[in-house]
């Protein structure tokens, strides 16, 4: 019957349809196509269903903060060759590359941290910034990260970090291991302090972040269906070589597996935030 | 030792000490001239081994390390502790088998040992699965650090591990919560902590045994964020690049000394671990010991101090200066 499916219910491919570049965007989730100006006003999540976008980490800092009060801390840190990296190319031109990038502006590394306030709560806040080489972990990642902690424990203050990252970088070898180190052992100093620590986990958020300070937040939020792991669903599938079960390694998946405490819509997270960090301060 | 000769590198030394072995047995009655033959074709083995030892690529080392025949973490807590009392399970799930520990003594006091632990036949390996723990390996390994600190012993943990296991189960479990919550108490344990590299450090299956006052790494073993295979399939887009990734990565130990990520590096008998393990297993010993005594003399204060700022340092980046 394979020639009446075929005739009646055929769709046309994507594909063929043209959209004018800029005005509309397709949906990474459900694939409808969406005006921009739409998505963009509902802090770039598809109206249609939920889907919840790739936004910079200023846009995230935009969205989180009360107006103006944002303050960065050490955007000057700048990453350096240290083991004189070459794969195909060189580490020193992809950051060149990387830092020439339109949609990382500015940002030296793969995070932008700083202070602000969640109404009129202040914070200590640290948000990746994925489009910068994947938001690898190198040495800038982590000491910016271990400062902000090392702010939040100095003037008794929360401490918030958005994830988004691939992971270490490789680029800077063991010394990215080694944040994973540096970033938890402060962690374990404001715990002790009994200071709110508080990881929001973004699409996606795997690897060396993942097994060290995104692990570690007295709360640990996550947005809608982000893929959140150890390892990476490519690295799993080619060693167990089998399919991986539907919604593997999302945040629902989490929750369900009770790995994370909530998951929270983009437009409810400064709200949610502001809410926990009042009763866990108070 | 069925594997002695497993890698290209070890053929020319496998030709002469077959050699020695051939003479060895037909000279039994022991004639002067092939006892002066043996004598010299040993002389060479000798002189062939350190040029060739003396000489490998990071790939090489790499395949040293992962020697089938090298000595794994049994092989040297039986050496190097006394009274050793395996302990298992993590209360939770189950035991892994890919992590050994428990209570020992070294040198007469007692210390609590953790390492990741291959299997030398294919059983062994998969009961093992390959030293790649689980979430439950982990927390079997945060279960006696606490006991560690309970009891207050110092703690030696042996990394020998390609990493920590990438499978669904590992997942569903909580592998990245396992491997961070480790990260995090081994900060603030308050006894002496020294793990050595034995073989293979792989990344963040390695580091969550590895937040140690004393970093020491074998000679012929490696330390790194990835493997070489992983990160030559990632950045080479070519699996079969790993002898290039092998050597950017600079994981090796005099590598890691460069950068100020480990603390000492323990020597390797001519040829490395696998051709004698009894000497490897002193020099562990000693080198242990040493940091050890050196660590017992720090009040636990300073010691959580000392490790605080040991990590803390770790990293390089450039700050302009204000």
């Amino acid at each position: 019957m394979i020639w009446f499916k075929k005739s009646l219910f055929s769709k046309k491919e994507d594909s063929t349809v043209r959209i004018p570049h800029g005005l509309w965007v397709k949906c990474n989730h459900c694939s409808e196509i969406i005006y921009k100006k739409e998505v963009e006003r509902n802090l770039d999540v598809c109206p249609k269903c939920d889907y919840h976008f790739y936004i910079s980490a200023w846009e995230r800092v935009g969205i989180v903060l009360d107006e103006g009060s944002f303050k960065e801390h050490d955007g000057d840190l700048e990453p350096v060759d240290a083991l004189e990296f070459k794969d195909l190319k060189r580490y020193k031109d992809r950051l060149r590359a990387a830092h020439r990038e339109k949609s990382a502006p500015r940002a030296l590394d793969a995070i932008v941290s700083g202070e602000g306030l969640i109404n009129g709560q202040r914070v200590m806040i640290a948000v990746f910034e994925f489009s910068f080489m994947g938001g690898s972990m190198g040495s800038v990642v982590g000491e910016k990260i271990t400062r902000i902690i090392e702010r939040g424990l100095d003037k008794r203050c929360p401490v918030i970090i958005f994830t988004s990252s691939g992971g270490a970088r490789m680029q800077e070898g063991i010394l990215s291991l080694m944040q994973m180190a540096k970033t938890s052992a402060a962690i374990a100093r404001l715990k002790e302090a009994g200071i709110p620590y508080i990881t929001v986990l973004t699409d996606p958020t795997t690897g060396g972040v993942t097994a060290s300070f995104a692990m570690l937040g007295d709360i640990i939020i996550a947005e809608p269906r982000a893929l959140i792991g150890f390892a990476g669903p490519r690295v799993i599938q080619e060693t167990i070589r089998q399919k991986l079960p539907e919604g593997f390694q999302r945040a629902e998946y989490l929750l369900e597996h009770g790995m994370i405490d909530m998951i929270v819509d983009r437009k409810m997270m400064k709200t949610t935030l502001a809410r926990l960090i009042s009763l866990l301060a108070g | 030792m069925f594997f002695k000769y497993t890698r290209d590198f070890e053929k020319p030394i496998e030709a002469i000490e077959k050699r020695i072995e051939e003479l060895k047995l037909s000279s039994a009655s022991g004639h002067d001239v092939r006892r002066e033959e043996i004598e010299k074709l040993e002389q060479k083995a000798k002189r062939l081994i350190k040029d060739i030892y003396s000489s490998l690529t990071p790939w090489q080392i790499t395949l040293v390390a992962r020697h089938p025949s090298r000595p794994y973490t049994l092989d040297y807590v039986q050496e190097i502790f006394e009274d050793f009392v395996e302990l298992h399970g993590d209360r939770l799930f189950k035991d892994d088998p890919a992590i050994v520990g428990g209570l020992a003594r070294l040198d007469g006091r007692p210390v609590v040992v953790i390492g990741q632990q291959k299997g030398r036949n294919t059983k062994e390996r998969c009961r093992r699965n390959y030293g790649m723990p689980h979430p439950e390996g982990y927390r079997k390994a945060l279960r006696l650090m606490e006991l560690a600190g309970r009891f207050n012993m110092p703690l030696v943990t042996l990394i020998d591990t390609p990493g920590a296991a990438p499978d669904i189960e590992a997942e569903e479990r909580g592998q990245a919560e396992a491997i961070a919550r480790n990260l995090l108490f081994m900060s603030r344990l308050e006894v002496p902590i020294v793990s050595a590299v034995i073989g293979e450090g792989g990344s963040g299956g390695a580091l969550a045994i590895g937040v140690a006052d004393r970093v020491m790494m074998f000679e012929y073993s490696i330390y790194s964020v990835i493997s070489p295979e992983g990160c030559a399939a990632i950045l080479w887009k070519d699996g079969t690049k790993a002898d290039l990734a092998a050597k950017a990565l600079r994981m090796s130990a005099f590598d890691l000394m460069r950068l100020g990520v480990i603390d000492r590096i323990v020597g390797e008998p001519l040829g490395g671990a696998h051709r004698d393990p009894k000497t490897a297993a002193m020099n562990l010993k000693s080198a242990i010991l040493d940091s050890i005594n050196e660590l017992s003399a720090v009040p636990s204060g300073e010691l959580l101090q000392q490790r605080y700022d040991k990590f803390r340092r770790m990293g390089v980046f450039n700050e302009p200066r204000r």
